[in-house]
C-alpha cells in the first residue's frame, strides 16, 4: 500500500466513482472492431462466434436479476424458451415477422416474469425457497409444451426456408454475416441496456435492495416494484436470445427451449466472468462459446483413448456442468470479478 | 397539533403482549426519548411506529394522516424516517451512493441525487468517507451513515434506534451535537430509543418510560429519573447500563 | 411428526414465512395475523375435504365409481413413493437449508443400477435396494463432503448452483454411457391384483408397501435414535447444535446421504412401473419439489402426507380435465400453494 494512502486504514476499499461513461464508450469500440469479423473469419468459427453472442446475450439477462439484483433464478430457460416459442408460433402459425416475434416475446417473457416474481416475492420467499420457484415454473413449462398440442409437443417447430433472403424474416444465406452482426447488435443493445440500467434510478435502487431489503425500504425504496421490474427486465432481454436462437438454427423443441441446460447456459457465463459485474457474463460467453465446438469436434473424432465417446451425445452438458461445479468452488467472483477486485485493493 | 400522535398501540406474539395500550405525542421539534429496561418493548414500539410491524390495536398517526401498518417505504415518503440499531448499510456501494439512493427513494431526481446526498454527507461529518465502500467503515462512520440515509429524504420526524450504541464516549459527544444541530438548525423532530441516560438528559424535552410493555410513566428527564418507580424498574439491571 | 418443534405455546397456528423472530417486516397488505388462533388440523382437514370434493367430482365426470376408486387407489400407490422421494429431499432442506436440484438425478442412477443388476444379472428388483441403497447413501456422502462441503460459509447459490450442476452433470453422464434409448425392468410374476374395487399390479403394491416401510424407518431413526436427534437438533439450529458437541459437518454429511438414499430406494421401487431414460429422474424431481412445498419445507410427515395428496391430484386430475397431462393439475396444486399457503400445510419447521 502506498504512503499517500497511509491515513486511511488498511481495511477501507475506496470505490471509484461510477463511470458509465467509460463503459459505453468501451463497449462502441469493440462493436467498431468487431463488425468486420465475419469477413475474416472461415464459417466453422464465425458459427461459434454467434454462439458465443447467444450465450452473451442470455447471460446479461440473467445477470441483471440475479447478478444486479440478487435474485437467482434457476430456471431462466423459462424466458429463453418463451421467447422461441412465442416468435416461432407466430411464425408458422401466422407468418409473422420473426422481428415482431421477438418484440412479442418479450412481452410475453417479461409477463411470465412478473408473474412468477409476484408469486415467489409476495410472500419473501428466499434464497432457496426462491430458487426452486424458478426451477419449478422452467421445468412446468417444459413439461407442458411436451404435452401441449397447440405448440406441437415434443416435436417442436421447424422455422420454414424461405426462397429468398429477407431481413424483414430474418433469413439470410447459411453462414451469412447478417446472423453474426445481428447477433452483435442484439448483445451490443443487450449489455448497453444492463449499463443504463445500472446508472438509472431501477437499478440503484435493485442493488440497494439486494444489499439490504429492509433498510432499502426503510429509506423508501418500492422494494416490490423495483424487483419485479427487474425481473421483467432480465426476462424480456434472455428471451430475445431464444428467438434469435430459433432463427438462426431454424429448429426449437422443448428440452432446447426450456431444459435446464439452457438455464444453465444462461447462468454460466456470469459465474465464469463474474455474476454481478457488467462486463462478466460477455467474458463468460467467451470462454463458454467454444467450449461446445470443442466437445461436438471431440464426439465426432475422439481420440483413440476416449473412442467410446464416438457419436455420443451429453458431453457438451458435462462439461458446462463440471465447469460450473469447479468455477464456484475455486472462483466464486468469477474471473473478470477477481481481476476487478485485485485492481481495487491495490 | 401533534406532529406524531401514537394511540393506545398494542401488539402480541405467540400470546405474549410486548407492548400493551401505549399512547404518546411528540411536538413538532421536539425531542422524545423512549427508555426502559431490557424487554421493557422498546424495539418493538420502535417498529409498530416506523411501520416494520403492524399493531394488533391502535392508530399511528403522523401530522393527522393515518400511517397504521402503512409497508415502510411508504412510510418513509410519508416523512418519518427511521436508523436501524444493528448497522445495515448498502454494503457493496459507496458511502455517497448509499445516501443518493435514499434521496432518490425520498423523491429527489437522479440527475440532483448525487448533489443532495454530498450535502447530507457534509451536513453529517463523513464526508472524508464518501467514496469509501460503506461495508469498510468503522462502527462510528456506519452510524453516521445511517442517520446521513434517514435524513436524505428530508424527513419530518426522525425515529432513532439506540444510535450511540456500539460508540465509545468520546465518539458520542459529536453525535448528540449533531442531533442537537438537526433539531436546531432543520427542525427536525426526534424520537429516539437509548440506554445511555447521559444522552437521553442532555437531549430530551419529554421522556417516556416503558416496562413490560406498558408506559410506566412520562415527563420531563429531570421528573422521570427522579421518580422512585422508575428507578425500582431499573433495579436489576447492570450498573452499566443504567448509568454512564 | 416433522423435523425440529419450533418452542412456543402449543396452541399457536402455523407461522407464515416471514414471521418476527427475524424482525422482518409484514406487508400491511398480508391478509394473515400472526395473532389469529388457527388449530393446527384445520389446514389438513381442509386438504382432506378438497380431496373429498375433487374425488365426488371426479364421479360426477365419469360417472363411474369403479373409475373413481382406481384413480383414488392409484393416486395413494403411487403418492406413497412421491412421499418417498420428498422426505429425503425436504430432509436435506430442513438440515442443510439447500434445494437439491440433483435429487432427481439420483433417482435416476438408481434406476440404472436397477436396470443393471435386474437385465444384466437377473436379480429380482426389489433386490436391487440391497445394493442401491447403500451405493446411493455412499455417493451422497461423498459428494456433500467433498463437493457441496466447499461452498459452506459462502452465499447460499453457490450451494444451489453447484446441486444444479450436479443435476445436468448425473443426467448427461447417465446419457452418455448408457444412451437415450428407453429401457424397461420387469418384475417377474407382476399380475393384476384387485383391491378395493379397482385394479393395480404387484409392482405397484410392493412399492407402494415398501416405500411405506422405509417412510417408517426414517421416522424411526428422527425421533428414536441419537443419529436423528442429532439430526434434528441441528436442523432447529446449527450453531447451538455446534455448542452442545455436535459434529454438525458429519450431520450434513450424514443427513445428505439418507436424502440421497430415499431417492436411491425410490428409484428401485419404481424402476418396474416406468420407461426408463437419463431424464426420467427429472420428473419425479419437479414432483418432489411440490410436494416438498405442499408438505411445508423440512417437514417430513408433511413429505409423506403431501406426496400421498399429490399423487391423488395427479390421479384424479386426469379424470377432471381429460386430455391434459396430469401434470397439468399438478402444477396448478403448485402455483395455488404458492398463492395461499406457501409454508404449506404443515409448515416450515426449521
Amino acid at each position: 500500500m502506498s504512503a499517500a494512502t497511509q491515513e486511511r486504514s488498511t481495511e477501507e476499499a475506496v470505490l471509484p466513482r461510477p463511470a458509465w461513461g467509460r463503459h459505453l464508450i468501451v463497449l462502441a469500440v469493440l462493436t467498431v472492431l468487431l463488425i468486420p469479423l465475419p469477413l475474416i473469419l472461415p464459417p466453422a468459427t464465425q458459427a461459434v462466434a454467434v454462439r458465443v453472442l447467444i450465450f452473451a446475450i442470455m447471460a446479461v439477462g440473467w445477470n441483471i436479476m440475479s447478478g444486479f439484483g440478487g435474485m437467482f433464478s434457476f430456471g431462466h430457460a423459462a424466458y429463453f424458451g418463451l421467447g422461441a416459442y412465442t416468435s416461432v408460433w407466430l411464425l408458422v402459425n401466422h407468418g409473422v415477422s420473426p422481428w415482431i416475434g421477438m418484440v412479442a416475446g418479450m412481452v410475453v417473457a417479461a409477463l411470465f416474469g412478473v408473474a412468477v416474481g409476484f408469486l415467489a416475492l409476495r410472500y419473501r420467499l428466499k434464497g432457496a425457497y426462491f430458487a426452486l420457484s424458478t426451477f419449478a415454473f422452467a421445468e412446468m413449462l417444459r413439461l407442458l409444451a411436451i404435452n401441449s398440442d397447440f405448440v406441437n409437443r415434443a416435436v417442436g417447430y421447424n422455422v420454414p426456408l424461405r426462397r429468398e433472403f429477407s431481413l424483414a424474416f430474418m433469413q439470410f444465406a447459411p453462414g451469412a454475416p447478417e446472423y453474426f452482426w445481428m447477433a452483435l447488435g442484439l448483445t451490443v443493445v443487450a449489455i448497453a441496456v444492463s449499463i443504463l440500467f445500472l446508472r438509472s434510478k431501477l437499478g440503484r435502487f435493485t442493488v440497494a435492495v439486494r444489499d439490504d431489503e429492509e433498510a432499502a425500504a426503510a429509506v423508501g425504496v418500492p422494494v416490490m416494484r423495483t424487483k419485479i421490474l427487474t425481473i421483467a427486465l432480465s426476462a424480456a432481454i434472455t428471451s430475445v436470445a431464444g428467438a434469435f436462437y430459433t432463427q438462426y438454427y431454424f429448429f426449437i423443441d422443448p428440452e432446447g427451449a426450456f431444459g435446464p441446460s439452457v438455464s444453465i447456459q444462461a447462468i454460466l457465463p456470469a459465474v465464469i466472468g463474474g455474476v454481478g459485474t457488467i462486463w462478466g457474463p460477455a467474458i463468460g460467453a467467451l470462454v463458454l462459446g467454444p467450449l461446445n465446438d470443442i466437445t461436438a469436434t471431440l464426439l465426432r473424432n475422439p481420440p483413440a483413448a476416449l473412442s467410446f465417446l464416438q457419436g455420443r451425445a451429453g458431453l457438451d452438458v458435462i462439461v458446462y456442468a463440471l465447469l460450473l461445479i469447479l468455477i464456484v468452488l475455486l472462483l466464486p467472483q468469477g474471473v473478470y470479478g477477481a481481476i476487478r477486485e485485485r485492481v481495487r485493493r491495490r | 397539533m401533534s406532529l406524531l400522535r401514537v394511540e393506545h398501540v398494542s401488539r402480541s406474539f405467540r400470546g405474549l403482549k410486548a407492548v400493551d395500550d401505549v399512547s404518546f405525542t411528540v411536538e413538532e421539534g421536539s425531542i422524545q426519548g423512549i427508555i426502559g429496561p431490557n424487554g421493557a418493548g422498546k424495539t418493538t414500539l420502535f417498529n409498530l411506529v416506523a411501520g416494520a410491524i403492524r399493531p394488533d390495536t391502535g392508530t399511528v398517526h403522523l401530522d393527522d394522516r393515518d400511517i397504521t401498518g402503512l409497508a415502510p417505504h411508504r412510510v418513509s415518503r410519508a416523512g418519518m424516517s427511521r436508523t436501524f440499531q444493528l448497522m445495515r448499510p448498502f454494503g457493496s456501494v459507496s458511502v455517497l451512493e448509499n445516501v443518493a439512493v435514499a434521496a432518490m427513494a425520498a423523491g429527489t431526481s437522479r440527475h440532483d441525487a448525487d448533489r443532495v446526498a454530498a450535502d447530507v454527507v457534509e451536513r453529517v461529518g463523513i464526508s472524508r468517507w464518501r467514496d469509501v465502500q460503506s461495508s469498510s467503515l468503522p462502527t462510528a462512520g456506519l452510524k453516521r451513515l445511517e442517520l446521513a440515509r434517514a435524513l436524505a429524504g428530508r424527513p419530518r420526524v426522525l425515529l432513532l434506534d439506540e444510535v450511540l450504541a456500539g460508540l465509545v464516549p468520546s465518539e458520542r459527544a459529536p453525535v448528540m451535537e449533531l442531533l442537537e444541530a438537526l433539531r436546531e438548525e432543520d427542525g427536525v423532530t426526534l424520537v429516539f430509543v437509548e440506554h445511555i441516560m447521559t444522552a437521553v438528559m442532555r437531549l430530551s424535552d419529554s421522556v417516556l418510560v416503558l416496562d413490560q410493555g406498558r408506559v410506566l410513566t412520562s415527563g420531563s428527564p429531570e421528573e422521570v429519573t427522579s421518580d422512585p418507580r422508575v428507578i425500582e424498574a431499573y433495579l436489576g439491571e447492570e450498573p452499566t447500563d443504567a448509568a454512564s | 411428526m416433522s423435523l425440529p418443534e419450533r418452542s412456543g405455546p402449543p396452541d399457536a397456528g402455523p407461522a407464515p414465512v416471514g414471521e418476527l423472530g427475524d424482525s422482518t417486516a409484514e406487508s400491511p397488505r398480508s391478509p394473515v395475523r400472526t395473532t389469529r388462533r388457527r388449530p393446527s388440523w384445520a389446514l389438513p382437514a381442509i386438504a382432506v375435504g378438497v380431496v373429498v370434493v375433487a374425488v365426488l367430482l371426479a364421479y360426477l365426470r365419469s360417472g363411474s365409481t369403479d373409475v373413481v376408486s382406481q384413480a383414488v387407489v392409484t393416486g395413494i400407490l403411487v403418492g406413497g413413493v412421491y412421499g418417498l422421494v420428498a422426505m429425503g429431499l425436504t430432509l436435506i432442506f430442513g438440515v442443510l437449508d439447500i434445494v437439491n436440484f440433483a435429487h432427481g438425478a439420483f433417482l435416476t442412477v438408481a434406476l440404472y443400477i436397477t436396470v443393471v443388476m435386474v437385465n444384466r444379472f437377473g436379480v429380482y428388483p426389489m433386490l436391487a435396494l440391497v445394493v442401491a441403497v447403500p451405493v446411493m447413501f455412499l455417493l451422497g456422502a461423498a459428494i456433500q463432503r467433498f463437493v457441496l462441503a466447499g461452498a459452506i460459509g459462502k452465499p447460499l447459490e453457490n450451494q444451489l448452483l453447484i446441486t444444479l450442476g450436479l443435476a445436468l452433470l448425473i443426467d448427461n453422464l447417465l446419457l452418455l454411457f448408457f444412451g437415450p434409448n428407453p429401457q424397461s425392468v420387469k418384475l417377474p410374476g407382476d399380475t393384476a391384483v384387485p383391491i378395493f374395487g379397482a385394479v393395480t399390479t404387484v409392482s405397484r403394491l410392493l412399492a407402494f408397501g415398501v416405500a411405506l416401510v422405509l417412510a417408517a424407518l426414517l421416522y424411526v431413526l428422527l425421533r428414536r435414535t441419537r443419529l436423528g436427534t442429532a439430526i434434528r437438533a441441528v436442523a432447529a439450529n446449527d450453531s447451538g447444535a455446534q455448542l452442545v458437541g455436535i459434529d454438525t459437518r458429519r450431520i450434513y454429511m450424514t443427513t445428505f446421504a439418507i436424502g440421497t438414499a430415499c431417492a436411491g430406494a425410490a428409484g428401485v421401487l419404481v424402476a418396474p412401473l416406468v420407461t426408463i431414460e437419463p431424464t426420467t429422474g427429472e420428473l419425479f424431481n419437479i414432483i418432489a419439489f411440490v410436494v416438498v412445498v405442499l408438505g411445508g419445507m423440512g417437514n417430513v410427515v408433511g413429505a409423506l402426507v403431501g406426496g400421498v395428496l399429490i399423487g391423488l391430484t395427479e390421479q384424479l386430475g386426469a379424470l377432471l380435465l381429460p386430455g391434459q397431462s396430469p401434470l397439468l393439475a399438478i402444477f396448478l396444486v403448485f402455483v395455488l400453494v404458492l398463492l395461499f399457503r406457501p409454508q404449506g400445510l404443515f409448515g416450515r419447521t426449521s
